[in-house]
């Protein structure tokens, strides 16, 4: 079955540069390898077209649960000079949070949205 | 088992909340407060206070902030460690021995660390083959040089430790990394080797969790604010370490907030990039070695933290002038607000051409739509009440740039029916673009140099 990323992860996003980074922890342990299988940097990458110019690198932290996710020149030239209402790219975790992604069907999650 | 050493967050950035350093020394026992202000952005303008005015360029807020406990700060003799020092950490430490004389308190000891400013350096660098190339995109430095506005190191916390144990109670820094004023009182405190790797790697991850304010212990959680109680009276996270490095973040009883493994976990992912290697002039800390063990009642236990030797080189900060932008807005309401939005575009370009704007890079946001994640965010079915239509520009002409504020006004009367113009509205006035360049320095271009002032 397909649900929106929302109802297994959380995410926290911010800025250097020209770069956005989104973090995106599993709400449940269980909930982990399905992120592991789903959010490809390929993928992610592809989900952001032209809002992020450069590649998109994804890294694993097993030991928090969670995947951190380097989007490059995602900010339209950084905080500074971006002419973008999310001018940090503080809600990009929320963007990603929308993403429909693929579960098992017996998959325990909670239905937020 | 001995008596941990607490180090309590309060202030994230220049802005933050100037009554969490008064909660979190009257909340209970602390031995330590950092104060974190500078974003990247905060150095340029600080520099631009500066050039106006040579006693300003610091960020101001902190006096605000430590006036109130000041007194009870120094009968209980709590370390105060900050970077509000900013572009001038020498007036902001002598203001805070203003500061303390104006309320009779003689003997408070305050360490101000300089040398971080490579603004005067910049040329000499460059003449000893420092290439200073863009960190994340190659460009060469001489295409910046001659707009370049402030350089500056990010210093470890090597320096502030040496204060701390010269006698300084408060110590004042200018760029430092965040990290660095967290690690620094617990070198003072455990006197951990230079290459004791993963107790300094340990210091630094506690800094990335107290360096952000609030956000540190249930502000800004994705992961259920509906469950963080009482976030007007939040109370920011503190760190209770052991000699061994390992440590557990709480907050004072009493205040609202939540400390759980859940909002460890966004905090820790907050800007970083490679997680294997968190990289500061005090060590390489391992994110993927840190175990978190939750407590209950809001106490989470950090431990297991791996570092590594840190980098030969030092990061550097430089900001300079890129152009200038300037935004301007309409709200249209229903029937078919999108398409007057989108008319309404077409005719700010044309008026553009016509009056012979310079414009190098237009952007629309249709906010309540798609303003904030453009083509990702899927279009209603139904007609919107109302759009906020925003346009921005941006250029390396001024006037073109000051002109095209003027250009919004006009079409409440001679363009697309249907605007309110209460919001963004007006004239809106031009702004500098200064932006940000990050790069490389050897460790050997910047040193902290200590000096101590009393009151």
């Amino acid at each position: 079955m397909k649900t929106a990323l929302y109802n297994l992860a959380h995410t926290r996003s911010g800025d250097k540069g020209d770069l956005c980074n989104i973090g995106v922890i599993a709400r449940r342990p269980e909930h982990y390898p399905v992120l592991l299988r789903e959010l490809t940097a390929q993928r992610v990458k592809r989900y952001f077209g032209d809002w992020c110019r450069g590649p998109v690198d994804r890294y694993e932290l097993p030991n928090l649960e969670a995947l951190n996710f380097v989007l490059h020149q995602a900010l339209d030239g950084g905080a500074l000079a971006s002419m973008r209402l999310d001018t940090q790219g503080k809600t990009y975790g929320f963007a990603l949070l929308r993403m429909q992604i693929d579960v098992p069907d017996d998959l325990p999650f909670e239905k937020l949205v | 088992m001995t008596t941990p050493f607490r180090i309590a967050g309060a202030s994230g950035f220049w802005g933050d909340r100037n009554d969490a350093l008064l909660d979190q020394v009257q909340g209970g026992p602390i031995d330590a407060v950092m104060l974190d202000y500078l974003a990247e952005v905060t150095m340029s303008i600080l520099r631009l206070k500066k050039m106006r005015n040579p006693d300003q360029g610091y960020a101001g807020d902190f006096l605000k902030a430590l006036g109130p406990p000041l007194q009870e700060i120094a009968d209980r003799g709590i370390q105060v460690i900050t970077n509000a020092g900013g572009m001038n950490p020498r007036a902001c430490a002598q203001a805070v021995v203003e500061l303390a004389r104006k309320q009779g308190i003689s003997g408070l000891r305050v360490g101000l660390v300089t040398g971080d400013d490579l603004m005067g350096a910049l040329d000499d660098l460059v003449a000893k083959g420092v290439p200073l190339a863009n960190l994340d995109t190659g460009a060469a430095f001489s295409t910046i040089r001659e707009r370049v506005l402030s350089a500056n190191a990010y210093l470890g916390a090597d320096p502030i430790a040496d204060a701390l144990r010269r006698g300084a109670q408060i110590v004042v820094t200018g760029r430092c990394t965040d990290s660095a004023l967290a690690l620094a009182p617990l070198l003072a405190r455990y006197g951990w080797a230079a290459d004791d790797f993963d107790r300094r790697a340990a210091g630094v991850v506690c800094g990335h969790v107290l360096e952000c304010g609030g956000q540190g212990s249930g502000g800004n959680f994705a992961g259920g604010y509906e469950r963080v109680p009482n976030l007007a009276r939040l109370g920011y996270p503190i760190a209770e370490v052991a000699e061994t490095g390992e440590f557990v973040v709480t907050k004072h009883p009493g205040l609202g907030g939540l400390v759980t493994p859940a909002v460890m976990k966004e905090q820790l992912l907050y800007e970083i990039g490679d997680p294997r290697a968190y990289a500061t002039p005090d060590a390489i800390a391992d994110f993927t070695s840190i175990r978190l063990e939750d407590l209950g009642g809001d106490r989470v236990r950090f431990s297991g933290i791996r570092g590594g030797p840190p980098p030969e080189h030092l990061k550097v900060s430089i900001s300079f002038q890129d152009g200038w932008r300037n935004a301007v807005a309409l709200t249209f309401v229903w029937p078919h607000a999108v398409r007057r939005a989108r008319d309404t575009e077409a005719l700010l370009r044309e008026r553009c051409k016509l009056r012979g704007l310079e414009i190098d890079a237009f952007h629309v946001d249709l906010i309540g739509l798609s303003g904030a994640h453009g083509a990702m965010a899927p279009m209603p079915s139904e007609e919107p009440n109302e759009v906020l239509f925003r346009m921005a520009i941006r250029t390396r002409d001024r006037e073109s740039a000051k002109r095209f504020g003027e250009e919004i006004s006009p079409l409440v009367l001679s363009g697309v029916p249907g605007a309110a113009s209460g919001l963004l509205s007006g004239r809106p006035e031009e702004s500098a673009i200064v932006n940000y360049w990050p790069s490389l320095v050897p460790r050997s271009a910047a040193t902290g140099t200590v000096e101590i002032l009393e009151s």
